[in-house]
């Protein structure tokens, strides 16, 4: 009886959020869904009509769509190959012992806290700026003609920004992963004559492979969406050389007033960011049954 | 000889550890290097690292010039106000999952983790004309209820993780001492909980206030948080290099700190318990 009782109660607590996260889920989807078969521009008000799958052709046969679609996928490519790679050394190094490991660790994961908008103005501007930055400085000090990063480099550029913001992220993932590694298999190995690089590959790697995909999948899904860094730092340029999927529709959206073609484009996004999903969500449930 | 190579490979380790240590901070001392510098000598070359002449003048320019401080209090009010009405919404909800869980449990947490992985341009076309329409533009309270149901599926699965490590036992002692559901949750449930909602508070504020998306796309001035504010300096009316490092260290100052306090639980927050 006791348990009815909770149970309606229960029911009862959760609903609030459920609800809420049902419509805040469902409504706008509907409504992206439904304005992406409609010609909806906001500056000619009165000519909204039905017109099927043809912002969907408009958005896919758009040449500016693939080159957003392969600039999604170098920066969000290029970012985990150095945050993925650069994670694994950096918490390699922190799970050793040396002198102020605590106050190195707060300094690398530091950049996690940076909200984009500064992150991506201080570099363009201090770091990377073609005549006083302090790039340009160093290349300079070498003798080096300096980079003019955004014009020359626009996409590394921001892959750099983005990684920068990142590698704090996959850092401290990886280094609580390690650090479950039991200490005596590692002793163990050592004893059994193991070199640092085989133990690395056949007893450190295995070990950190689940926390390795869980880095992937979860990155993936916020790189899939960069904005702000873009947005600050280039508009998308030059040309359209570093729009990505997020910002193409924001343009359509916002500066366009393309209501129609920007919802379609929003529904690919969704479509895309699924499929990343899909995977993750499995990965998360299997966990959670242990 | 075992001794003394643990001794040399910790100080070759020290050399390294803190070598990475200080370039990745970089940026971030530089800008609050430069934030006390007068902007010609922002933009000197060669750079001015400590030897210059020290001043507070772009703290004040700042403030008097664009009110930074309007900009500081929206963010704090999107940020603190989201969060708690998240915790609100998600206490009851992850309490009834963790001390009651049905066979629907499972999949209503994971249903609520697929809504995060909706991109938020998916769906920016029918939120901003809802905003227009219902005056929402660059409201605060507009901005709260969207951050809350954003971060909402992140607080249900943190405080979730946190509560199924208080044993279900003791409250089932509390019930059979004839507490009151709610006495339950005061008295016995909170006190243990509280370390789990704290952290999960801190998280959470730390996200909210970096959330750079929503808050760009939905304000333009009076509820424009400091995201909007620091965005500001990207067109391209001079080089106004010391104002900026000044705004941009205010802005990322008491996050950074509150981060550093949160360390320890991020990785559980961010990773929704699939690495502990």
């Amino acid at each position: 009886m006791a348990t009815l009782q909770t149970r309606a109660t229960a029911r009862i607590m959760m609903s609030p959020a459920v609800i809420l996260l049902f419509l805040w889920m469902i409504v706008p989807l509907v409504m992206t869904l439904y304005f992406s078969f409609l010609r909806y521009n906001l500056l000619m008000p009165g000519t909204e009509e039905f017109i099927g799958f043809l912002n969907y052709q408009y958005f896919l046969t758009d040449p500016a769509f693939f080159t957003a679609l392969g600039n999604t996928l170098v920066l969000v490519g290029g970012t985990l190959l150095i945050t993925v790679i650069g994670g694994i050394l950096l918490a390699l190094v922190l799970d050793q012992p040396f002198f102020g490991q605590g106050i190195v660790r707060l300094l690398v994961i530091a950049p996690f806290f940076v909200m984009p908008t500064v992150s991506a103005l201080v570099w363009k501007n201090m770091l990377m700026h073609p005549v006083n930055g302090l790039f340009a400085w160093i290349a300079r000090l070498f003798g080096f003609q300096p980079i003019d990063w955004f014009a020359q480099l626009p996409m590394f550029s921001i892959i750099l920004i983005v990684a920068w913001q990142w590698l704090p992220f996959a850092t401290l993932i990886l280094l609580t992963a390690l650090q479950s590694l039991d200490g005596e298999q590692k002793e163990a190995a050592e004893m059994d004559g193991a070199g640092a690089i085989s133990r690395f590959i056949y007893l450190v790697l295995p070990h950190l492979s689940r926390a390795i995909t869980v880095v992937i999948l979860i990155q993936t899904i916020f790189l899939l969406s960069v904005f702000a860094e873009i947005l600050v730092t280039t508009n998308g340029g030059p040309g359209i050389q570093t729009t990505n999927i997020p910002y193409l529709i924001y343009m359509q959206a916002l500066l366009q007033f393309d209501v129609g073609g920007a919802s379609a484009g929003g529904i690919v996004a969704v479509v895309l960011a699924n499929i990343v999903a899909f995977f993750l969500i499995r990965l998360i449930g299997k966990n959670l049954e242990r | 000889m075992a001794r003394s190579t643990t001794t040399r490979s910790k100080v070759i380790f020290t050399v390294i550890g803190w070598t990475i240590g200080f370039l990745i901070f970089f940026p971030i001392l530089w800008t609050f290097l430069t934030s006390f510098k007068t902007e010609g000598t922002a933009i000197a070359t060669p750079p001015q690292f400590l030897f210059f002449d020290w001043t507070l003048e772009n703290y004040h320019e700042v403030q008097s010039r664009s009110n930074y401080f309007k900009h500081f209090s929206n963010s704090v009010v999107i940020s603190v106000g989201s969060t708690l009405i998240g915790l609100a919404l998600a206490i009851p909800a992850a309490w009834a999952m963790a001390f009651s869980p049905t066979k629907r449990t499972k999949d209503i947490l994971m249903w609520m983790l697929s809504t995060k992985m909706m991109p938020s341009v998916g769906v920016l076309v029918p939120l901003y004309l809802i905003f227009r329409d219902w005056g929402l533009l660059d409201t605060r309270i507009g901005l709260v209820g969207v951050l809350t149901l954003i971060n909402l599926p992140i607080i249900v699965w943190m405080l979730y993780t946190y509560f199924k490590e208080i044993p279900g036992e003791i409250l089932e002692a509390a019930r059979m001492d004839g507490a009151s559901l709610m006495k339950e949750i005061v008295y016995v449930l909170t006190p243990m909980a509280v370390p789990g909602i704290a952290s999960t508070m801190l998280l959470n504020i730390i996200l909210a206030w970096n959330e750079a998306f929503w808050t760009l796309n939905l304000t333009t001035s009076n509820a424009a948080p400091l995201t909007q504010f620091i965005a500001s300096y990207s067109s391209p009316e001079g080089l106004f290099w010391a104002k900026l490092s000044a705004a941009s260290t205010m802005a990322i100052a008491p996050i950074l700190i509150m981060g550093w306090f949160s360390q320890k639980q991020l990785v559980r927050g961010l990773t929704f318990g699939a690495v502990k």
